[in-house]
């Protein structure tokens, strides 16, 4: 997996706040002093009944606390199962509680906070600006505005429809798309990219933001989004997690805790009265602290948290996702649609080979192929110059003779040399005609020809044939030029991996079925789709989800956009158009379509985070129950005794130190929640083993040595 | 040698469960999948009214499992009301109030607890016509619950979950009837006794007179442990010589117990598709009833004390024609089934060893549980574990392809939190109303202190999972009691079918996902560890306070 290293948006501007500005640290002391007040406000119960588990803990603090003041009028502490309780014992556990219920808000507060400081850098875009509003915009008469009036207006007044002129070094007003001209514009508002980027009329790229600036030529832009609902609006609410709706995964997590939580409220509930019947009576305090040991806080205070953590590391990926509901189906997708170009091959055809005819030196023909190319400013040019030099032969740079450009009538291009050499390259037929013109070709060329450029298709590249006239008129086929798409380094090894995971992978592609059939096994696909279109893929999308799969696309033409509302992740090209960004539920401001299989990696690290730290704090009760459990009744029952495996000081600090396990261990993992665990594309049963056994086995130890270190501490105190 | 004998009794019933397995599972499923009916089933729809042919929303289902129970219920609580004006009924008066009513509930549900002496409260008509019908019926009830269940997760996109009662009838007629008879014939040759005769005067040798019960002991012991009901004819139960008369009619009957429970992951495998997933569920069943039997063995066989080492063994309340191994064989499959038949008494086994079977109901008899409740309540804790598991591999958890989102999790939570909630309160509730605490300690609980507390806690574990078997020692046939434990049973019931059948719905209606390799195989030996622990940590986390104020502080 590549880790993308991208400056991240919030850093771009410089006057970002120190305190939640950087991403240097994903928790220290700067984060923790910003994020405290948001922690204490949050402890309103209104608040709080969100998260059942944390609001138990807060009952259960409020009612210890007033214990802890009425205490004094009744005579101190009463003694719990037949051991005494020292003085201060219900202030220092009431005391803990609390604690433990600010560090779960902390948790969230931290998280939230470092999507405030993306929020701030780009709310600086969101100033209204002015607008040159075109009056009665007439596309057919006068496209480009130049002679109807405009007028300025606000940008905060515009509204879908309305068309602006936009010229070099103004503001984009809002989001639209261009119906006339070409720009380069300056996005890094919204990607962090410096390097300005080419948005013109028609096509995948008419697209613009508003908040963007154009900084050379003149556009005209017809406004798409209402104000207020821009596509800037609406980052500022995904990454200040205002609009955060918890995802279903989350729900069901939540429902589980809630009845965790509820059974050991009965079971703490249904103890007093069983315990004063055995002959050994509990306390109030002692109860509650019971049943926030057992109770999942760990999870319950984190569990928000590991939810904003995962879409925050989507924005670092620069990817946008419009619902948490998407990231969570990123981890759960079974077939991933990857587009040839770009993504799976560089995106040019390439010279691979040169397959010389019978009775041709392979010399002349990379030579002659070389110098038919220097002045050829295509990829493909280029790379026959490049593998014409990889194959030893000195070519200059600058290209010796007249420069025959490439044509829709000829489909050849070459060069007429000074001596009076022509070289021509090109598709076969035509340079066959070429040949032609002065004399026939003969039957042993034709079938070797025909030999060359045949097997050359079959492997799915193009064949290109080079052929030359020498001044004395004579016309010769030298060979081929074998094109091919190149796939790029290391792919086959994602796709592996991606495999391993249990994902699928389809290249899509306009090529026809022999070239994608070849590149789909370079490249190690687990399937092709070839001369597709637009219908294609959306019957394709929809027949892999008829078999409950989830399919996951990148996507940025305006013909995308039905594929990308159907598939369950839709991950739009920033450079796409606007309909391809509202069809999908992702958006990547780098648009680099191989970043799908990051978000993948991302959803699923944010289920296995939240299923790691739940396994956690369950797997932690049973050592917490080794330590509250005798010191409960070992007064009463000293045979129960035996079970204090951990040797604690006295029933009390035994209590005090597992609840401030239980409220210290919440700090602890908050960076693990922020960061998520570590993931790797494994199959799932290896995945299962490594994580039961480092969080499940890890959870029953782990507080075992906590509680014990924290009770050499806590038997320090006097009277405990 | 000692190890050896110890053995022996468990290897040859698992070596009978092992070879019953596939027959009786496939046979199983194909009862409950077959579209063909029987000429008497016809008969019986026409009477009923019910189309077999149809489908029935989950909804649909459990109106007609609640119905069909309550009818059973009134019919069963009138059936000893009027006894006395009934024939057959020995000349014995009506049953009392409180007891018919808690004894109705007791029956309906599959729990079969007793706060009575059989002998002594109920005549043949209500021993035949009530309550060996309800032990056909309640569990041919639970059967068709399980059955809808494993429907929901094999079908997809559906609405219905089968028809209950097509279900109910032919579990009734084509799996427990014609078993139960065969059974009965075996247990007629071993010395069972089946007649409509009343109570004999005979004197004896030595010139005392002594009372020889009679009755229709050998058709009801066959249903009472095929069914896992565990009522027993006679109070003593299976402990008593015309129940249970020799060591081979006792393997016999534990063969019966655990003969359907054991082979239904195998219909589960079949109609689900996978027989792997069957084999995983068996196995988790398997590992835990082994655990739990050796420790159960163990405890009893290293009973120390003044009784035990003057009888060589902790012999107090356990037979001696069945000793102390094949005393735990039949306590374990007894407690670990939702029978609850007795052939020794729990009241006197160790301290730790008393707690064995009030663990073993706590975990919600699931290993393998009651007929078909047993398969539900494993299902549901696969449901969790798979939540667990898929979360730990990052996936959207699946089981055989359903997905495990908020309703189901809600439903299967929802279902785990019933039995403890009804246990913990109902025990609680004993000791906190002070008028009932006083009724408690003053007629109910045989040996005061953290023993009494032990035979309360148990009673509740009893009747809350349907179990029926009793601690002994504690006069449950009050007020308070029947009350408590006729609702804790009610509840304990018919509250997790509501949700089973409701999650079998869900599922029904769902999709299946194919499995990739990014989905948690449910099918391997890590799947299977994971899910008992799953089961043992969830009913560890519960009882363990309660169970260190009783047992554990007794024993420790």
């Amino acid at each position: 997996m590549t880790t993308t290293s991208r400056p991240p948006v919030a850093e771009a501007p410089p006057s970002a706040d120190p305190a939640t500005g950087g991403r240097r640290r994903a928790f220290g002391p700067a984060q923790v002093a910003a994020a405290l007040p948001g922690a204490l406000r949050k402890l309103d119960p209104r608040i709080m009944y969100r998260n059942p588990v944390m609001f138990v803990v807060e009952v259960g603090a409020a009612l210890t606390t007033a214990m802890a003041v009425a205490e004094p009028f009744f005579g101190g502490p009463e003694a719990s199962g037949g051991s005494p309780i020292p003085a201060g014992f219900t202030w220092a556990i009431a005391g803990c509680l609390w604690l433990t219920v600010v560090f779960a808000n902390l948790a969230e507060s931290v998280a939230e906070g470092r999507g405030r400081a993306q929020a701030d850098s780009l709310r600086r875009t969101r100033t209204s600006t002015a607008a040159n509003l075109v009056v009665g915009y007439d596309p057919e008469a006068d496209p480009s505005a130049e002679d109807t009036g405009t007028r300025p207006v606000s940008s905060a007044d515009l509204s879908p429809g309305d068309v602006v002129a936009v010229s070099a070094g103004e503001p984009v007003p809002g989001d639209g798309d261009i119906v006339w001209g070409i720009a380069s514009v300056d996005e890094s508002a919204i990607t962090g990219e410096s390097a300005p980027v080419v948005r013109e009329s028609g096509g995948d790229r008419s697209a613009v933001t508003g908040g963007t600036r154009v900084l050379s030529d003149r556009i005209v832009v017809r406004i798409t989004s209402r104000p207020g609902e821009t596509f800037v609006d609406r980052m500022i609410a995904l990454v200040e997690g205002a609009e955060r709706q918890k995802t279903p995964n989350e729900i069901a997590l939540n429902i589980l805790l809630a009845s965790l939580s509820v059974v050991f409220v009965v079971v703490a509930l249904t103890l007093h009265p069983i315990a004063s019947y055995a002959g050994a009576p509990v306390s109030v305090p002692v109860l509650v602290a019971l049943l926030v040991c057992l109770i999942p806080t760990t999870i319950g205070a984190l569990l928000s948290a590991i939810g904003i953590a995962g879409m925050d590391r989507l924005v670092q990926h620069n990817v946008l996702a419009m619902s948490g509901r998407a990231v969570e189906a990123a981890g759960d997708v079974t077939t991933l649609l990857l587009d040839k170009t770009g993504t799976i091959t560089h995106g040019n055809r390439r010279a691979s080979e040169f397959v010389p005819l019978e009775g041709v030196r392979k010399p002349d023909l990379v030579s002659s192929a070389a110098l038919a190319s220097l002045a050829d400013p295509t990829p493909e040019g280029t790379s026959v110059v490049e593998l014409a030099r990889a194959e030893g032969v000195v070519v200059d740079a600058a290209s010796p003779g007249e420069v025959v450009p490439f044509t829709a009538q000829t489909r050849m291009s070459g060069v007429d040399l000074p001596d009076g050499t022509l070289i021509r390259k090109g598709a076969g037929s035509a340079v066959l005609a070429w040949v032609r013109e002065t004399g026939p070709v003969g039957p042993v060329v034709r079938t070797e020809l025909e030999d060359r450029v045949g097997r050359i298709s079959d492997s799915g590249g193009t064949p290109l044939v080079v052929a030359v006239r020498r001044p004395s008129g004579h016309t010769a086929v030298l060979g081929v030029i074998h094109l091919k798409d190149v796939v790029k380094e290391g792919i086959a090894e994602r796709f592996a991996q991606l495999r391993e995971m249990g994902i699928r992978t389809v290249m899509v592609t306009g090529d026809n079925p022999l070239t994608a059939k070849a590149i789909a096994a370079e490249a190690g696909v687990d399937d092709f789709l070839a001369e597709a279109t637009p219908e294609q893929k959306l019957a394709l999308i929809r027949r892999e989800q008829q078999g409950g799969g989830l399919v996951a696309m990148t996507g940025d033409g305006t013909n995308d956009a039905p594929a990308l509302a159907q598939a369950d992740v839709g991950v739009a090209m920033n450079t796409g158009t606007s309909a391809a960004k509202e069809a999908g539920n992702m958006v990547d401001l780098d648009s680099d379509p191989t970043k799908l299989i990051d978000v993948v990696r991302i959803g699923k690290q944010l289920l296995i985070t939240r299923g790691a730290l739940t396994t956690f704090s369950v797997a932690n009760d049973i050592a917490k129950y080794f330590a509250v459990i005798p010191a409960m009744f070992a007064g009463v029952f000293p045979g129960l005794g035996a079970l204090n495996v951990m040797g604690l000081a006295s029933p009390a600090s035994a209590i005090m130190s597992a609840i401030v396990f239980n409220a210290v261990i919440i700090v602890v993992l908050i960076p693990l929640a922020l960061r998520g665990v570590r993931y790797r594309p494994l199959r799932a049963p290896q995945i299962l083993s490594r994580n039961l056994l480092v969080y499940g086995l890890g959870g029953v130890a782990a507080p075992f040595a906590g509680i014990k270190l924290i009770d050499l501490a806590v038997s320090l105190l006097p009277g405990f | 040698m000692a190890v050896l004998l110890a053995v022996l009794p468990a290897a040859a019933v698992a070596l009978v469960l092992a070879l019953l397995y596939r027959p009786l599972g496939e046979y199983m499923a194909r009862v409950f999948t077959s579209p063909r009916d029987l000429a008497v089933e016809r008969g019986f729809y026409r009477l009923i009214g019910v189309d077999p042919a149809s489908g029935q929303s989950w909804q649909a289902y459990l109106r007609g499992v609640l119905a069909f129970s309550a009818v059973g219920l009134l019919f069963l609580y009138l059936l000893q009301r009027l006894q006395a004006f009934l024939p057959l009924s020995l000349g014995l008066p009506p049953v009392p109030e409180g007891l018919a009513f808690s004894t109705a509930a007791s029956f309906v549900t599959n729990t079969n607890w007793q706060s009575y002496s059989p002998e002594a409260t109920v005549g043949h008509l209500v021993q035949f016509g009530g309550l060996a019908v309800q032990n056909f019926v309640s569990a041919a009830a639970g059967l068709a619950v399980a059955v809808a269940l494993v429907r929901g997760l094999a079908r997809r996109r559906s609405g219905t979950i089968g028809n209950f009662w097509v279900d109910l009838t032919r579990g009734t007629l084509r799996i427990l009837l014609p078993i139960s008879l065969v059974a009965a014939v075996v247990l007629i040759a071993g010395g069972v006794v089946q007649n409509l005769g009343g109570p004999t005067e005979v004197r004896t040798l030595a010139g005392a007179t002594q009372t020889i019960p009679g009755g229709t002991a050998a058709s009801q012991e066959a249903v009472k442990l095929l069914g896992t009901n565990g009522g027993g004819y006679f109070n003593a139960n299976s402990a008593h010589p015309f129940e249970n008369p020799s060591p081979w009619t006792n393997l016999f009957e534990i063969v019966l117990m655990l003969a359907i429970p054991f082979s239904l992951p195998r219909t589960f495998g079949r109609m689900v598709g996978d027989h792997r997933q069957g084999y995983a569920v068996l196995a988790a069943m398997a590992a835990i009833f082994v655990v739990s039997l050796t420790a159960l063995t163990a405890l009893e066989l290293n009973g120390a004390g003044a009784a035990p080492e003057a009888a060589g063994a902790a012999l107090e309340g356990k037979e001696q024609r069945f000793g102390v191994i094949a005393s735990a064989l039949f306590g374990s499959a007894s407690t670990l089934t939702s029978t609850g038949a007795v052939n020794s008494m729990f009241d006197s086994y160790t301290a730790l060893g008393g707690m064995v079977p009030m663990v073993n109901m706590m975990l919600g008899e699931v290993a393998p549980g009651g007929v078909g409740s047993g398969l539900y309540g494993m299902l549901v804790l696969a449901l969790l574990a798979v939540f667990v598991g898929g979360l730990l591999v990052g996936r959207t958890p699946e089981y055989l392809g359903k997905r495990i989102g908020p309703r189901e999790i809600k439903l299967a939570s929802l279902y785990i939190l019933v039995s403890p909630t009804l246990v913990l309160a109902g025990t609680a509730l004993s000791f906190a109303v002070p008028a009932v605490r006083a009724g408690v300690e003053a007629t109910s609980i045989l040996n005061p202190g953290l023993h009494g507390l032990s035979e309360v806690l148990y009673a509740f574990t009893s009747a809350s999972n349907n179990n029926g078997s009793a601690f002994a020692g504690l006069t449950a046939d009050t007020p308070w009691f029947n009350t408590a434990l006729g609702i804790a049973m009610l509840l304990g019931r018919f509250v997790p079918i509501v949700f089973v059948l409701a999650l079998a719905g869900a599922l029904a209606a769902q999709d299946k996902a194919p499995a990739t390799g990014g989905t948690l195989p449910t099918h391997r030996p890590q799947f299977v560890g994971l899910l008992i622990g799953v089961t043992v940590v969830v009913t560890a986390l519960t009882y363990f306070p309660v169970l260190a104020l009783g047992p554990l502080a007794e024993g420790l």
